[in-house]
């Protein structure tokens, strides 16, 4: 039951639509002055969770695929995935611009220094290699098998990321524990799957 | 140094949570015409309930916080733990009849109502800077006096060491309790001197009116030289103790939030520098001060201490 190619096109047209509507809301209320008494710090909370979000959407496509029975489903995951590091370079850009000012001095004892910057910033870094082999004409360079391999780092990068976020709050880890709760579970069914073995019937590439 | 008198006394103005419940009587009782008739005087914002608070040598002539940020962005875990949480669900607080019970090590424990402690004392503005453990801060205009007023007249013994403050504890009323976030009833303290200090206030007011409830309403302290976290809410209880007081953050995480809290950029918070901050309304950052700019004020009160070990 894969939907037409028309279908498909509409799909990815409405979920690329929805992914912009975070970063427009915040670009209206940013126009209009209402982010409140500390936009710099709404803008980079709403950024980061964001991030977290795609991330978890993202790794919501294979396990979605296997237990619907939808290989096609994996059409959408580029795009965001490609969402996810969108906005955790919008997060990264408000944190090295209009918070800190390029002060880089000071970002690199943050660094250094504060494990929520660390994980964070690693996190980010890490993302930078999968963006940048995400067209077709990577996968086909390096080869599905090593492109896959590359691609893993997702898994570490899902872990630093709600790290970062659990080390950032002060005292209420409500919502840090529900992206927790989360990507764990995506990842204890890529696990799983795993240890039952290859799933009936083909392999798609990418897992 | 001219003091301008207040005007009208503040015993002589009706607070807004009487005014208001006044006039939802009227209602009540289909006296609507006589509420239109008077109603010039009662339009919400024409009669603000002024507290005509003196001015005071020791408010910073800085730029003030505008009165919607001040009043919309809050830490005040009683109703949630963000933001904006305070101004949305503070209206569950009553913040009359209120008592406040003062005991502990002291002559003349006595419970004293709210309005009572209006008239303790003249009323004074104190336009403090306020600098929140997290890295922000606001110019914020107080409507007080000392806290040494009241603690005067308790006439602590010489076993009173240290000054212990409770906020309400209900539920009900604030709902953020509800959750486990932090050992409720809230617990601030401050040591003796520091309590007894011109710049800790009793505070009953904000920008020349009653506390709005997300601010802390009805009664609350303000310690300008130490973080936001130090100066209780709400306070229904004030003890006088010999051993230094369990507060809230310290009992919560020992390790970040120490007994002193004194606002200083030399001692980082664990995860996040303590070196500048970010003033509510500018867009850059700013050097953030030794006790927060009231070094030459207090610094004294700590002459000898290892501000390290005693964060």
């Amino acid at each position: 039951m894969n939907p037409s190619p028309r279908r498909l096109a509409a799909l990815r047209a409405v979920l690329f639509t929805a992914c912009l509507v975070p970063a427009a809301r915040l670009a209206w209320l940013g126009w209009r002055g209402e982010l409140g008494a500390n936009p710099i710090e709404a803008v980079t909370r709403s950024t980061g969770w964001w991030t977290l979000a795609l991330l978890a959407a993202t790794l919501t496509v294979t396990p979605l695929r296997r237990l619907l029975g939808a290989p096609w489903l994996l059409r959408l995951r580029r795009m965001l995935g490609l969402f996810a590091f969108g906005y955790a370079s919008l997060h990264f850009t408000t944190y090295l611009w209009l918070d800190q000012f390029f002060d880089l001095a000071e970002i690199a004892r943050d660094v250094v220094k504060r494990p929520f910057i660390t994980v964070g910033f690693a996190a980010f870094v890490l993302l930078l290699p999968l963006a940048a082999t995400s067209t077709n004409a990577m996968v086909r360079r390096l080869g599905a098998r090593r492109w896959q391999r590359l691609h893993r780092a997702v898994y570490l990068i899902s872990v630093l990321g709600v790290l970062h976020f659990w080390w950032l709050v002060k005292k209420d880890v409500t919502e840090p524990r529900l992206f927790a709760l989360v990507m764990g579970a995506l990842l204890a069914a890529r696990l799983w799957w795993r240890w039952r073995g290859p799933a009936p019937g083909r392999s798609v590439p990418g897992a | 140094m001219t003091h301008r008198q207040p005007a009208i006394a503040p015993s002589e103005i009706t607070p807004r949570a009487v005014f208001e419940q006044r006039r939802a009587l009227l209602r009540q009782a289909g006296l609507l015409g006589a509420g239109m008739a008077t109603g010039g005087l009662l339009l919400p914002g024409t009669a603000r309930a002024n507290l005509a608070p003196r001015p005071s040598a020791l408010s910073t002539t800085e730029a003030r916080t505008p009165h919607k940020d001040v009043t919309t962005y809050n830490n005040f875990y009683e109703f949630g733990t963000g933001k904006d949480d305070p101004a949305e669900r503070a209206g569950t607080l009553k913040p009359r009849p209120w008592t406040v019970m003062v005991e502990g090590e002291c002559a003349k424990p006595r419970r004293w109502d709210v309005d009572e402690l209006l008239k303790l004392a003249a009323l004074e503005e104190r336009v403090y800077r306020m600098r929140c453990v997290e890295g922000w801060s606001m110019v914020i205009p107080w409507v007080g006096y000392p806290l040494s007023e009241l603690i005067r007249r308790a006439e602590p013994t010489a076993k009173a060491r240290y000054v212990e403050f409770t906020t309400l504890l209900d539920p009900k009323q604030m709902p953020g309790q509800r959750a486990a976030v932090l050992e409720w009833p809230y617990v601030e303290g401050l040591r003796m001197d520091e309590a007894m200090h011109p710049l800790a206030i009793l505070c009953l007011g904000l920008y020349g009116e009653l506390l709005p409830n997300q601010n802390g309403a009805p009664v609350r302290m303000v310690v300008p030289w130490k973080y936001g976290f130090k100066s209780a809410k709400s306070i229904v209880r004030i003890r006088f103790t010999e051993a230094e007081p369990r507060t809230a953050w310290n009992k919560a995480i020992p390790g970040e939030y120490g007994f002193y809290s004194n606002v200083n950029p030399n001692v980082d918070h664990p995860r996040w520098s303590q070196r500048r901050e970010r003033r509510i309304g500018e867009f850059g950052k700013r050097d953030t001060l030794m006790f927060n700019g009231y070094a030459e004020q207090v610094a004294s009160l700590y002459a000898g201490m290892d501000l390290r070990k005693f964060f």
